[in-house]
């Protein structure tokens, strides 16, 4: 019993440094000014109170905005291949699942980078409009062109959970309902959407997680113009050097998502 | 109807199937184009896989990736592993404390953790560069071995272990030639995960880097200013490469299993 325990403490050593320090840091960095020593440090709510501002307000707002858009757009695209796929025999399940994993696998700037060249104005598919006799359309570096990356990117992190809770499900729950007298959409919302929910909420806090943080996206479809909670935060460290509003922001965006985390867990308990 | 019905599930699925691969196929198929153009194929040609491979930049970007990958691995997977037989052996309050911490990098967003360690570097006053990313990628791969590979540990039996103990193996031993067998395909999976991860990962390396070291993530993220063909070439060969390797994990175990069959029926 008690041979390994010991196993445990470079474990110790090393997260305490590496995962703790650093949000001490963090957090000592959103609480005061630039030009702090150690040994006369001032705190402040100044970094905090500075993103009220309606500037950057914006683009919080912005973020939440385009976050919740992604989740709702890969909630009803996932879902509906996750329920598609559940309805196939296993081994042909598995081989769709394998399907969905393999992007998740490739670098995400290079699948990012790929969504330029079939955007962009001499991109494939003003070229395919053209050739249809249409007018181009300027697609790069609009909320569009953010929103096709970012879905086409976290899609996958929505359809796996799901359609994990899906096909764990039993199918004599769906039998029941029909034979109690359901018709199709009654069992659906009543029955398997339920019976889903763990599945759900997995992938909605995933997708919301990543829609909300990123920064490479937004930058690459979106243009320099484009400005995210990520991109700011990015842009306090290396442009401004404000390190001390960077954190502050840094702070604000991993509470977000720590709430979201719990009001998750609410809700997946309150079901249950 | 029922019929419709299938076929539409068909069509969903083949949509939804295009948009996820067309980005990749168009990348791939435009890596032969023997001009810049990324609309008209003007004719197939390897001109741009021989810049690649010209192109110190590119290729330096690529052993960056490649070996820290894979020293991060190594690392994090010995690190998560013996932290995960350790846990099992620790009473409620420690064992939930650690995992707790643990969860923190892999729950927080990316940037976050990525901020958090910029500037413990910058604090230790580490020079930015090939350690930094490495030490950052260990730090970012054990969390997932640990959560892929405790519920293993978890679910053996403690006596197993001991049973060899008495029985006068060492402690080493036990380990070696008890435990870790058992635990292997979470192993496995944490390897695998922490390999992806590391191989992937931009945000982490952007911001902990310098010094001119760089990944392909971040090679990438400098060129897409203008098109640039050799990103298409690189590109290529790291999907032909993912395929192969997803390939390769997934259809070795039916062989196996096949194998293992036939031998049964022979015997």
């Amino acid at each position: 019993m008690r041979y390994f325990k010991k196993l445990v403490r470079p474990y110790i050593a090393w997260s305490a440094v590496v995962i703790i320090i650093p949000l001490i840091m963090m957090l000592l960095y959103a609480f005061t000014n630039s030009g702090n020593s150690l040994l006369n440090i001032q705190f402040t709510f100044e970094n905090f109170k500075r993103f009220a501002e309606p500037v950057y307000l914006n683009v919080f707002l912005k973020s939440l905005k385009l976050g919740l858009l992604t989740v709702a757009i890969c909630l009803v695209l996932g879902y509906t291949l996750a329920y598609i796929i559940a309805q196939f025999k296993e081994s042909t399940q598995n081989v769709l699942i394998l399907l969905v994993t393999v992007p998740m696998w490739i670098n995400m700037l290079l699948r990012t980078y790929a969504w330029i060249s079939i955007l962009s104005d001499n991109g494939l598919l003003n070229a395919l409009l053209s050739k249809l006799g249409l007018e181009p359309v300027s697609m790069m570096y609009t909320d569009f062109a953010v929103m096709i990356g970012q879905v086409c990117d976290f899609l996958p992190f929505m359809i796996i959970p799901i359609h994990t809770s899906l096909s764990k499900m039993d199918k004599s729950f769906i039998e029941a309902s029909y034979d109690l007298g359901a018709n199709p959409v009654q069992t659906f919302f009543k029955v398997v959407f339920k019976l889903s929910i763990p599945g759900v909420l997995n992938g909605v806090i995933m997708v919301f997680l990543l829609s909300i943080s990123t920064f490479v996206i937004p930058k690459l479809l979106g243009g320099g113009q484009y400005v995210l909670m990520g991109n700011l935060i990015e842009s306090q460290f290396v442009s401004v050097g404000d390190w001390n509003f960077g954190s502050a922001i840094s702070i604000i965006l991993a509470v977000i998502i720590l709430f979201a985390i719990r009001w998750m867990k609410k809700v997946d308990a309150a079901d249950n | 109807m029922k019929r419709l019905a299938k076929i539409s599930m068909g069509v969903y699925v083949a949509l939804c199937f295009a948009f996820f691969y067309l980005p990749i196929f168009i990348t791939m198929i435009f890596s032969f184009n023997s001009s810049k153009s990324l609309t008209k194929f003007t004719g197939f040609s390897f001109k741009w896989y021989q810049e690649l491979i010209e192109n110190q930049e590119i290729m330096s970007a690529v052993w960056v990736s490649v070996s820290i990958a894979i020293l991060a691995t190594a690392i994090s997977t010995v690190l998560g592993t013996i932290t995960a037989i350790g846990l099992t052996r620790h009473r409620k309050l420690v064992k939930e404390w650690i995992l707790n911490v643990n969860n923190i990098p892999i729950m927080n967003p990316e940037i976050v953790t990525a901020i958090g360690l910029m500037l413990l570097f910058t604090a230790m006053k580490i020079d930015k560069g090939y350690v930094t990313m490495l030490l950052a990628h260990i730090s970012f791969c054990t969390p997932y071995v640990i959560t892929s590979v405790y519920p293993k540990v978890r679910g053996l039996d403690n006596n197993i272990a001991n049973a060899a103990m008495d029985l006068g193996a060492t402690p080493w031993q036990a380990l070696r030639k008890v435990i870790i067998p058992m635990i292997k395909p979470g192993i496995y999976a944490g390897v695998l995960l922490a390999f992806t991860m590391s191989f992937d990962d931009f945000v982490i390396s952007y911001f902990v880097s310098g010094n001119g070291v760089m990944n392909i993530s971040m090679i990438v993220y400098n060129m897409t200013k203008r098109t640039n063909p050799t990103i298409n070439a690189l590109s290529t060969i790291v999907i032909l490469v993912i395929f192969i390797a997803v390939a390769v994990v997934n259809i070795v175990p039916i062989i196996k299993r096949k194998k293992v069959t036939v031998h049964e029926k022979n015997n």
